[in-house]
């Protein structure tokens, strides 16, 4: 009993970790090009937040079994960056085709983003990084969830604002990406208060 | 060779992938902390886009179509585990200082832009003034952003090793804010807004 609590422990605090702490856009600065090219208008943050987080999920999935059955015993850990965006660019398309022929209305929603989602950084990084930390079958799909969760939360806080930002009054060459930069600096300041709680 | 001059200068400055194109941000803030860094990540990024737009534009007539897309991205994969392992023989601290975001290359957009938009339909000598133009900006613009925040956040500034001078009240102070998270997203936006200001850039 005490080490499923510990281990569900485990769980939580690289869960909250990625989500909350070491926030994967705000603090790791990955995946900015969503950040700021999707994130115009709450509806399509979200569902790029969703498609992203699926991704995650499934690429460590698929690339835990790979890193310790096959990487690691046979030596040949240097080959991890390009098998790891090999596995991730056929998952994705993999997807992409099978939503599109189950589901004609998922297929509209997340179609255009799955595609973006192969040069998406935050998804390579993840899949470097539970193979770095050596994690655990359960702790990669804890971190990638925490991932996938806090990659969605920055997408959509920054829509928000930036619905907001299109019709408030700021000098000319701030509009746009400058001042996007600075909402996202805020964003940022604002997670730094996390550091420390874990 | 006039060509070659054109197409060198019009990656430094009108399409500046950073500052202008908002590309390969990623890499861009994480590593400005200090202007050492700018430099190691800026030398590899650009000899990975220099080495892979030969190869791409060599081959770009025998690439099916169809296929090209997973070939640029393991023909750019292989040379960024080539500079990983050097990087990682003769400047063990600058790679272990870089972390995760020197493999990172490989999804960086400039150079995935690059192969896709230019170097597949071109010349090999004229993807070689692309990639050499659209590295310099890149290089550039790192070193612009990593001087601002070494300055302001640890008060003071090194290149190569070497103590170059530090700020009589920034040095005992310094703003911890500028080589923290935010401090990156603050740099990057004042001076894209700076560059806008002084019509340096366009819309």
């Amino acid at each position: 009993m005490e080490g499923g609590n510990k281990r569900v422990n485990e769980f939580i605090v690289i869960f909250l970790g990625m989500a909350l702490i070491n926030n994967i856009v705000l603090v790791k600065y990955l995946g900015l090009c969503p950040f700021f090219g999707v994130s115009k208008k709450l509806g399509p943050a979200l569902s790029m937040g969703m498609a992203t987080t699926f991704v995650m999920f499934i690429a460590s999935v698929a690339t835990w079994p790979i890193n310790q059955y096959v990487l690691i015993p046979f030596n040949v850990k240097y080959m991890e960056i390009i098998i790891f965006i090999l596995v991730i660019a056929s998952l994705v398309q993999m997807i992409e085709l099978f939503i599109k022929r189950t589901s004609a209305t998922l297929y509209n929603a997340l179609g255009i983003y799955l595609a973006l989602i192969t040069t998406n950084c935050a998804v390579f990084y993840l899949t470097l990084w539970n193979s770095l930390y050596d994690y655990s079958f359960l702790e990669s799909i804890a971190s990638a969830l925490g991932a996938g969760i806090g990659f969605t939360l920055a997408l959509v806080l920054m829509s928000g604002i930036r619905e907001r930002l299109d019709i408030a009054d700021c000098p000319k060459s701030m509009r746009g990406l400058p001042i996007a930069f600075i909402t996202a600096m805020m964003l940022s300041l604002a997670l730094l208060g996390f550091g420390g709680i874990l | 060779m006039d060509k070659f001059r054109k197409q060198f200068i019009a990656g430094i400055i009108v399409a500046n992938p950073i500052f202008v194109l908002a590309l390969g941000l990623c890499p861009t803030l994480a590593v400005s902390v200090t202007i050492d860094n700018g430099l190691v990540m800026s030398g590899a990024v650009v000899f990975v886009l220099v080495a892979s737009c030969i190869v791409i534009s060599t081959i770009r007539k025998f690439v099916p179509n169809m296929v090209r897309m997973p070939i640029f991205i393991v023909i750019i994969a292989t040379f960024v585990t080539i500079i990983g392992l050097i990087l990682e023989a003769y400047l063990p601290a600058a790679h272990a200082s870089l972390g995760l975001f020197l493999p990172l290359i490989v999804v960086n957009c400039i150079i995935l832009g690059r192969a896709e938009a230019f170097a597949s339909k071109n010349p090999v000598v004229s993807s070689i003034a692309d990639a050499l133009g659209v590295g310099v900006g890149f290089t550039l613009a790192l070193v612009t952003i990593s001087f601002f925040r070494e300055l302001l956040g640890t008060g003071g500034l090194s290149v190569l090793g070497v103590d170059l001078f530090t700020l009589p009240v920034l040095g005992e102070h310094p703003l911890a804010l500028f080589i923290l998270p935010p401090g990156a997203f603050l740099v990057i936006g004042l001076l894209m807004a700076l560059f806008r200001w002084r019509g340096v850039i366009k819309e």
